[in-house]
């Protein structure tokens, strides 16, 4: 059954918020209504986002590693935010796995947001019903835009390729692959969510070298069994170079 | 949790409802078998079931402020196959409708013998209504209770624990109200309730504190490790990614200091169980209005904080990732 997801590449975010701004653009001016905001320029400005990017550091002074991690709707294959809804209103799609919320049947009881362990859904608290990140359902098979273009503003909008868009039940697929090659992993595996998104874990590029690797066997010097030609003898150097 | 005062109405204006409803009826069973006398029809059982359902009512209204669209709460019937609190949407109507029967039943009089078990016991109408709602009652307990115990990862909550203590405490609080109501329609039913009342109130204190004492030791299964996927001991939010509030930090925080939920769990043991024991006590040797009447505020009152307290306390695992702006 296919699964859409994004896969999040925490070795290379840099914590920018380009896809927390373009999310809010796109959505915000999408077909399923605007994304309220609550005095955005005076001194306690709030809203409603679907998409976040925190940073954490990891480990103690001088040996510290600064995580930025990007936070939206992990669209987990066992959504616990579905069966508590009491109208109906909280559904994951058949068809491509998408974690979804009908903005008119949805009466704005909570419930979904105490049942979600990661926060990932948020009250608009203008129109009074719940939202979430919708994998940008409305661009994702719109046929007017070019094929390339037909992916989460997320995605589009990362300019370091830390955000890939697919379907993670195809063991062929880009994600897929990334998740299998780069050890990705899911958030909170604890609670049996069974997230479909993953995340790729930092790593660092780096080989091992052994003090025999850094003599050369193979010295010619060494192999004919010659001394060093001491320093102020002339070497072969000196000789050949005419 | 921050804890959301139509959802505290809503639970302990209908768990006192419920559990006067129950003190009714196991004062009808009582009579049935000839341990009490009978009471009257119209004054006892129609107006106590009258005040049941405007208990039951007032938690109805409490509970349409929690809701952003409340026009459309017809709507939360639909699921009741998967969720809890579909479920109570369908057993506090079906509860309130039968209360409501049972009191006319009882007011108007129109309470014929419908069969006879054995030959010897006599079932009338009022006693089978009041069985089938006695049935809704426990049923709408339990959907209360498990609305918040089916929540696994709020750990505070997942524990049957949960379920038992709204049943007993609303139980509790129904059986001080009933004491009170026949104090004041002058029943002999007066010490029969206090008594009741009295060995509820113990025995959900003894829930309670276990439920005190369970939570006190609770080790939380989510870490700032499995939050972000890490494995380090040391991890530091430096940044939530907003400098200003968002629902995810109004909803999840009370925002109140240990010191102040330290009091309000003391505040609400003394009022729940230490005040209303020993008033009700008192009352069985003095009755009087005024104690009962107070041994039911003192609870009632109590039971907010409890409720407070009981929301505040759950420790959601969405605020790992709001620790630091």
């Amino acid at each position: 059954m296919k699964q859409l997801a994004l896969v999040i590449d925490l070795n290379v975010c840099v914590g920018c918020h380009a896809c927390v701004t373009s999310c809010k653009e796109w959505n915000t001016s999408g077909t399923a209504g605007f994304m309220s905001d609550f005095n955005p320029y005076g001194e306690d400005p709030t809203g409603t986002f679907f998409n976040r990017v925190q940073t954490f550091e990891v480990g103690e002074f001088p040996n510290t590693q600064t995580v930025h991690f990007p936070k939206s709707c992990l669209h987990c294959e066992e959504p616990p935010c579905v069966p508590v809804c009491p109208t109906g209103a909280s559904y994951k799609r058949e068809e491509d796995g998408i974690v979804l919320v009908d903005y008119d049947k949805c009466i704005g009881c909570k419930y979904c947001t105490w049942a979600c362990p990661y926060g990932a859904r948020e009250l608009d608290e203008n129109l009074k019903v719940m939202k979430k990140c919708t994998l940008c359902v409305d661009r994702i098979y719109d046929e007017s835009l070019p094929e390339d273009r037909r992916k989460p503003a997320c995605v589009l909008a990362c300019p370091t390729n830390a955000r890939l868009f697919g379907d993670v039940n195809d063991s062929e697929s880009v994600v897929s692959n990334s998740i299998r090659e780069n050890g990705g992993y899911q958030l909170m595996p604890e609670w049996g969510t069974k997230p479909a998104n993953h995340y790729l874990p930092r790593r660092k590029t780096s080989i091992t070298i052994h003090a025999d690797e850094l003599t050369r066997i193979d010295n010619p010097l060494k192999k004919e069994q010659l001394p060093l030609p001491d320093d102020d003898e002339q070497t072969l150097d000196d000789i050949m170079s005419w | 949790m921050h804890p959301a005062f139509s959802v505290i109405f809503l639970t302990t204006l209908i768990g006192a409802g419920q559990g006067l409803f129950l003190a009714l009826y196991t004062g009808q069973l009582y009579s049935v078998f000839n341990v009490l006398p009978v009471q009257d029809s119209h004054g006892f059982y129609g107006f106590g079931s009258l005040l049941a359902l405007v208990l039951l009512v007032g938690g109805l209204i409490a509970s349409f402020f929690h809701l952003g669209h409340p026009e459309r709460a017809w709507r939360s019937a639909a699921m009741w196959r998967t969720s809890w609190l579909s479920r109570e949407v369908l057993a506090l109507p079906a509860f309130m409708g039968m209360t409501t029967l049972y009191g006319i039943v009882h007011y108007f009089d129109i309470n014929p013998t419908l069969f006879t078990i054995s030959g010897a016991f006599d079932v009338d109408a009022s006693l089978l209504v009041g069985a089938i709602s006695t049935g809704l009652a426990l049923l709408l307990f339990i959907c209360t209770g498990m609305i918040y115990a089916c929540i696994k990862f709020l750990q505070e909550w997942a524990s049957p624990l949960t379920v038992i203590n709204y049943t007993l405490l609303g139980t509790a609080s129904g059986f001080t109200l009933a004491t009170l109501f026949a104090y004041f329609s002058e029943s002999e039913l007066v010490s029969f309730y206090a008594g009741w009342a009295i060995v509820i109130t113990l025995l959900s204190a003894v829930t309670r504190i276990s439920s005190l004492i369970r939570n006190a030791r609770i080790k939380h299964r989510s870490t700032l490790a499995t939050a972000i996927g890490i494995r380090h001991a040391s991890i530091q939010q430096k940044s939530r990614g907003f400098m200003a509030g968002s629902f995810n930090t109004r909803e999840y925080f009370h925002g109140m200091s240990q010191a102040f939920m330290k009091n309000m769990k003391w505040i609400f043991l003394v009022m729940v169980f230490v005040i209303p024991v020993v008033l009700l006590v008192a009352g069985l040797t003095q009755p009087s209005l005024v104690i009962f009447a107070v041994a039911f505020i003192a609870q009632y009152t109590g039971l907010i904080a409890e409720r407070w307290f009981f929301f505040a306390q759950a420790n959601h695992p969405q605020n790992l990732y709001y620790q630091t702006i």
